[in-house]
């Protein structure tokens, strides 16, 4: 091995510089957030939180959590991730299996139907149309439906399908398992990973989701956290009539919105380290295959 | 192989022409080859059923009602709409003053994302490269992909707080002297506020695929670099950017197709009546137009404008990097 020149040197500590740079900015506001969330109404507004709560106390989560608006939409914001995640893996995981036959006929007009999708879509309108006139409005299926079957994720699980071994499928068939039998028992059970993969991408992006539950739901009642969230920050910065009063209102809303937020992202941060690597390999896969 | 050793029972009399067939089905008549293919796979195509319903209802339909740009549509009536009215909608946006306001906002806003969103990700992949010790490595990616994964609306809300008047970055301008800065209600601030969350959210997660690519360039390459006399610059502009180039045009062609479809959610989000002079896209636009004022065909006229625009975008950059470079989607 060759020594490292010294302007080789110089650029590593400047590299080491500008990687820590990155890192600070990328954690610092959820480090402010989480602090702000702890802290005094009174700290806050006077700038003074940083990394550290100031004014330590709860009673910005006791007023969250004496809030049953909150606590419903929490379950709801569960509910709907559950129902459009089981959905969207039965679909996605037929036709999937079936895309990665290779012998079937029809198989490339089978597979242009799901890509063409992702260039050309149908756009805001006509889909808010279909689905009210669908009577969709306020059931968990306005969420579930529309987007059940993801593209990317549908290419991601057909590339893992394909490199499975065929042995053992036809194997089983000989012993007289048919299709489905095929598939439920030898191919779901060598494709743990895939499936769990796929179980993850769905319910992060249903937990994340808002918009189609902004859309379609009229009732406070029915909506996710993520709503609940996006209500109360409009509700701090919309309009701009800040008069001393709202201006306040909006101090102690900021302080709930710290809490709102801490709590709406602490599922996806707790799984965020387990998970990553598969979302990571995931995407990989399929921008190879895709 | 594996086809006809399970479809045809072993000792068929028929079995070379039937092994045949279906690998090279030219000679074969269309419609005997269908018929075979269902007899034999009607079960697997039993399980296409479902998810072709899926996308014939909520992906094509949606393509086709989009003829209500062309029609009166009326709430509660035909999702085809009423009656031809021709380019009537289409004229109108037009001559329409905000619709040409929304759509120079998207044009900037679109071309502020391309211009800072895409290069900072290469350049951060080549950073993190170059750091020989791979648990250091490990942490800084990690760090990076976090704010990817999580909710838009977490997004906007971390960034309002952050640009709140106590917020963090006032806090800094006022120990420097400077006046508090309105961000969240000022114009003038809206395209470098939005960038900038955009930049902090995605810049990490952007380095996936060029992290990947920069692993499958041949180590002997930096050998012969090496050999030649080129120094480490040298090194990284005549190996390493042609290594993870065809990755870079894929992403710069995808990024290209969304250009009209700036970030509608965070916009959305982020935006109000005091910023739509710089905020208002022609997505958010078009919102407005049709789910709150119920204009839905003039709305979705404009939703059609951006869409085919968009598809022309993709297409051509796809067509224009297979000439000129020989790389492209499809």
């Amino acid at each position: 091995m060759v020594k490292p020149s010294r302007s080789y040197r110089v650029f590593q500590g400047v590299n080491g510089v500008i990687l820590t740079i990155v890192v600070l900015v990328t954690l610092y506001p959820f480090v402010n957030i989480l602090a702000r969330s702890f802290s005094g109404e009174r700290q806050i507004r006077a700038g003074e939180v940083t990394l550290l709560p100031k004014g330590f106390n709860l009673t910005t989560y006791e007023i969250v959590f004496q809030d049953s608006m909150f606590w419903r939409n929490y379950g709801n914001t569960v509910l709907y991730t559950v129902v459009a995640t089981v959905i969207a893996m039965v679909l996605t995981t037929c036709y999937a299996y079936v895309l990665s036959k290779k012998h079937l006929k029809g198989r490339g007009v089978l597979v242009g139907i799901a890509v063409f999708t992702m260039f050309f879509t149908g756009g805001l309108i006509p889909n808010y149309i279909l689905v009210t006139s669908l009577g969709l409005k306020n059931s968990v299926w306005a969420i579930a439906l529309p987007n059940a079957i993801s593209v990317f994720n549908l290419l991601v699980m057909k590339a893992f399908f394909e490199n499975l071994p065929t042995d053992l499928e036809e194997a089983a068939q000989i012993d007289g398992l048919n299709t489905y039998g095929v598939l439920l028992r030898i191919v779901l059970p060598l494709s743990k990973a895939v499936v769990a993969t796929m179980v993850l991408f769905y319910s992060v992006s249903f937990w994340n989701s808002w918009f189609s539950a902004f859309l379609y739901m009229d009732r406070t009642d029915l909506m996710p956290v993520t709503v609940y969230l996006r209500n109360l920050i409009q509700g701090a910065t919309g309009g701009g009539n800040a008069g001393a009063g709202t201006e306040q209102l909006s101090q102690v809303g900021a302080n709930i919105q710290a809490v709102t937020i801490v709590l709406t992202a602490l599922p996806i941060l707790c799984v965020y380290p387990f998970v990553q690597r598969y979302f990571v390999s995931g995407v990989m896969l399929g921008a190879v295959k895709g | 192989m594996s086809t006809s050793t399970t479809s045809a029972p072993p000792g068929t009399q028929d079995q070379p022409p039937a092994r045949a067939a279906p690998r090279r089905g030219k000679r074969a008549p269309a419609r005997t080859g269908w018929r075979r293919a269902l007899r034999r796979d009607w079960q697997l195509y039993s399980l296409a059923i479902l998810p072709l319903l899926f996308f014939l209802v909520f992906r094509y339909l949606p393509m086709i009602g989009n003829v209500i740009a062309f029609r009166r549509f009326e709430p509660g009536g035909s999702i085809f709409g009423e009656d031809w009215v021709g380019l009537r909608y289409v004229r109108m946006f037009l001559s329409d003053p905000t619709f040409w306001q929304v759509f120079r906002n998207t044009l900037w806003l679109g071309g502020l994302t391309l211009v800072f969103c895409f290069p900072i990700p290469i350049v951060l992949a080549l950073l993190l490269n170059e750091v020989r010790r791979r648990s250091l490595k490990r942490f800084v990616q990690s760090v990076s992909y976090l704010p990817h994964f999580l909710s838009v609306v977490i997004v906007a809300g971390i960034t309002m707080q952050m640009l709140a008047s106590d917020g963090p970055v006032n806090h800094v301008l006022g120990l420097l002297g400077h006046d508090p800065v309105r961000f969240i209600q000022e114009p003038g601030w809206f395209r470098t506020v939005y960038v900038g969350s955009e930049i902090w959210q995605t810049a990490g997660w952007g380095t996936i695929l060029y992290l990947a690519a920069l692993t499958t360039i041949d180590e002997d390459l930096y050998e012969a670099a090496r050999i030649d006399g080129a120094n480490r610059w040298q090194q990284i502009w005549h190996v390493t950017l042609p290594g993870i180039r065809p990755t870079m045009i894929t992403l710069l062609i995808l990024n290209v197709g969304t250009f009209m479809a700036v970030g509608f959610e965070k916009v959305l989000l982020l935006y109000n009546a005091l910023t739509y002079p710089t905020a208002d896209v022609i997505s958010t636009y078009v919102y407005r137009a049709g789910v709150e004022s119920n204009s839905f065909s003039y709305a979705a006229a404009i939703g059609l404008f951006e869409a085919i625009i968009g598809l022309v975008l993709i297409t051509s950059a796809n067509q224009l990097s297979r000439r000129t470079v020989g790389t492209s989607l499809w």
